[in-house]
């Protein structure tokens, strides 16, 4: 550009919006910006307008009627008595559950078969490319069904654990009962309970948290707290003197005797599930359709997190291990220090993908009767009230706010392992 | 933003002149589109030939025969449990004859119309001779596959509810399912309606491992249902049925209609297959409109029995779903 300093510019004229390029860009979207606007506003009142004049408007009232149904899974206390909105929510806690639950398997599978596949040994890494290829290509819901089915088929009914020669018996010092209906676990119980935290009234949002829970939680934090301090002060004294101090008896106190005594003195035991009736009672209760789909999601999502973790691994030059053998590292440290770190960079964008797809994946859990919010809200809910529109408008939204919280929360820990560019 | 307004509102009144008089619509169209069940043997369920037999598929065709004089000229909508009622809605099908349970809540706040009820059905129970149950209070704390978005569903709650017990339940989507799930053991019982319990049991191995509890524990009339709004419409599809079912009471079946259309003594014959007076006219229909629909698939009776009566596998009795004379509760009202 020629333009000197001191000439000024000429007035703005409106002609200018048309024919100056500074300015025709931000006209014609601005015009693009409008016209879209007005198509939404077009889309949404004539929708509005159409349902309104078939005699179906919207409306969420149906809500807070009486469920009137029953939900076998749930995480927390609901009858048939309560409203749709409390079924709702039983429903979305049922889903983050199997999505927890997939997603962490789906990490620890994925990571393991995607270092595995690298390994030297020839037999290992095509059997780890073999489970790659078989869980990925076959549809998910063909997984969840074919799990649920083999379960449900092979193992063995509550009723074969019944009589003297009963055709099978309970695990694990008659603690764990695997059934085809579910496997039973031993429930924790406190007998010198602080009893519950009754959080939000008596209505729809009603939620007790256990005081117990709580208490072992907050010690176990400061445990954990106390034992960071501690191994800050052995990099210190490393660091001034060059040998590290014995910090494990040190540790071992800290993380586990305050635990220990807080357990005691709530008077901590398990109590056994038990075949009483028709089912087993007490314990905890895992259904079968929770750990088909649970199982279902993490090795399909295992498979792809795998290839992503060996992508990840193979994108840092072999230099670099090279470089850090070099300066005298052991390949242990090399993996944890040099390789990992930077490996990292390269896959968590794509795993935040695969977390993303886990999570809505979980909406096929109606084909196993696992009670998600899709099988709540988006399925008796809607039809029981025949609420179609509403109950659809608002699943759409909280899968659209449980995935975009798992992108931020992903997209924070990304922001934290970037390479700092200067 | 005007004009926006404008096209919106614009487009809005196009589509509310478009749900006048689906009788023309159906015609126009030269077919009707009826919307059944995926598939309930019996019911309506296609057979080898990919043509849709069963007793809903009945109702369909004789709809079809007196409107169109074709019964044949149906186009099939399989619609689910779920999606029967927005199909309705939306147009997508002229009328639902998919064992749907009529309700106050159905027929009020929803945009359905029942016209009548084809099949008197209840809810009862399917348990394993080996369980050694012989009655449904004695199933506290029993498993129970339940197909989802059913009255079913709700109809177990309430029982257990008020009988003080409780029940473990295993959603199921599909009837194949709950099936898989039951003979697995997965469940103790299967609850759902009688009929379909019966055609279950028919279709087992050895059908004298099940028993049905003798709980009945809720009543289900199923019918046809069609959109609100359009009553006249409604009286064509409630007057269809009303004439299969008259049509046994008197005496007129497949084989014999047309004979009785040339000549008969009975006033009300007469009336009902268009030699006398004009019913057909009353509706827009032609005089033999009647004849058309007893012609399709025989009369309530007949229809009854060659679909899940007596000449089917299914082999379920008339019990309430017999005439009135017999004392059952199916009932025509006069032809006049």
């Amino acid at each position: 550009m020629s333009s000197t300093p001191d000439e000024s510019d000429p007035p703005f004229r409106l002609s200018q919006l048309l024919y100056d390029t500074r300015y025709r860009s931000l006209t014609i979207q601005a015009i693009t910006f409008g016209l879209f606007v007005a198509l939404v506003v077009w889309l949404v009142h004539n929708t509005l307008q159409n349902l309104a004049n078939a005699g179906s408007e919207v409306d969420f009232g149906f809500l807070f009627q009486t469920a009137g149904y029953e939900i076998n899974q749930r995480l927390i206390d609901y009858t048939p008595e309560d409203t749709h909105f409390r079924a709702a929510l039983v429903g979305l806690l049922n889903t983050l559950l199997v999505a927890v639950l997939g997603c962490v398997a789906a990490t620890i599978i994925g990571t393991l078969v995607g270092i595995l596949r690298l390994s030297k040994n020839w037999l290992i890494a095509q059997l780890m490319a073999a489970y790659v290829e078989i869980f990925r290509n076959v549809p998910v819901l063909l997984w969840i069904v074919f799990i649920m089915a083999v379960l449900t088929e092979s193992l063995p009914t509550p009723n074969a654990f019944r009589g003297d020669d009963p055709a099978a018996t309970m695990l694990l010092f008659d603690g764990v009962a695997v059934t085809n209906r579910g496997t039973y676990i031993p429930e924790p119980l406190f007998s010198n309970s602080l009893g519950n935290l009754h959080l939000f009234g008596s209505g729809s949002l009603r939620m007790d948290i256990s005081l117990d829970l709580l208490a072992l939680v907050a010690v176990l934090a400061l445990s954990v707290f106390a034992a960071g301090k501690v191994a800050l002060r052995a990099v210190k004294i490393q660091n001034a003197t060059g040998t590290r101090p014995r910090t494990w008896p040190a540790m071992l106190v800290i993380l586990v005797l305050p635990t220990a005594a807080l357990l005691l003195l709530l008077g901590f035991h398990v109590d056994a599930p038990e075949l009483r009736g028709f089912n087993f009672r007490d314990g905890i209760h895992m259904r079968t359709s929770l750990i088909a789909l649970a199982m279902a999601l993490g090795l399909y999502t295992s498979a792809f997190i795998a290839e992503i973790v060996r992508g990840g691994i193979l994108a840092i030059s072999h230099g670099q291990t090279e470089a850090a053998a070099s300066l005298g590292l052991r390949p242990g440290k090399i993996m944890r220090l040099v390789i990992l770190p930077q490996a990292l960079r390269v896959i968590i964008p794509p795993l935040i993908s695969e977390y993303l797809s886990l999570t809505k994946n979980t909406s096929l859990a109606i084909a196993v009767g696992y009670m998600d919010i899709t099988g709540t809200l988006g399925g008796i809910t809607m039809n029981q009230t025949g609420r179609a529109l509403e109950s659809i408008l608002l699943l759409m939204l909280v899968y659209l706010v449980i995935s975009l919280i798992i992108s931020a929360v992903m997209n924070l820990f990304n922001a934290r392992m970037k390479l700092v560019e200067h | 933003m005007k004009w926006t307004m404008a096209l919106a509102a614009g487009l809005a009144v196009t589509a509310t002149s478009g749900i006048a008089g689906k009788l023309d619509e159906v015609r126009e169209r030269g077919e009707l589109k009826c919307g059944v069940s995926t598939g309930v043997v019996g019911f309506s369920a296609p057979d080898a030939n990919g043509v849709w037999q069963g007793f809903d598929v009945g109702m369909c065709r004789a709809v079809a025969a007196a409107t169109l004089g074709d019964p044949m000229a149906v186009e099939f909508v399989p619609v689910t449990s779920k999606t029967r009622f927005t199909a309705l809605e939306s147009g997508e099908i002229d009328m639902l004859s998919r064992t749907t349970t009529w309700t106050y809540s159905r027929d009020s706040d929803l945009n359905v119309e029942f016209v009548g009820v084809n099949f008197y059905d209840g809810q009862g129970f399917i348990v394993k001779k080996a369980l050694g149950v012989g009655s449904a209070l004695e199933l506290d704390g029993a498993t129970i596959c339940i197909k989802t978005g059913t009255t079913s569903e709700l109809n177990l709650s309430d029982y257990f509810r008020s009988n003080g017990m409780s029940y473990d339940p295993v959603p199921v989507e599909t009837d194949s399912e709950a099936h898989q799930q039951f003979l697995a053991n997965a469940c103790d019982s299967f609850s759902t309606d009688g009929s379909k319990l019966a055609a279950f049991r028919a279709t087992t191995e050895t059908p004298s491992d099940y028993i049905l509890l003798p709980e009945v524990i809720s009543k289900e009339p199923l019918g046809p249902a069609v959109l609100h709004g359009d009553q006249h419409w409604g009286d064509i599809v409630r007057w269809t049925f009303n004439a299969l079912v008259a049509a046994e009471e008197l005496g007129i079946t497949a084989d014999n209609v047309a004979e009785m259309a040339q000549g008969s003594d009975n006033p009300e014959v007469r009336r009902l297959l268009g030699t006398e007076g004009n019913l057909g006219e009353m509706n827009d229909l032609s005089a033999t409109w009647a004849v058309d629909a007893i012609s399709a698939g025989g009369n309530y009776g007949e229809l009854f029995a060659n679909t899940i009566g007596e000449n089917s596998q299914i082999g379920i009795e008339r019990n309430l779903n017999a005439q009135w004379k017999d004392g059952g509760l199916q009932y025509a009202p006069p032809f006049r």
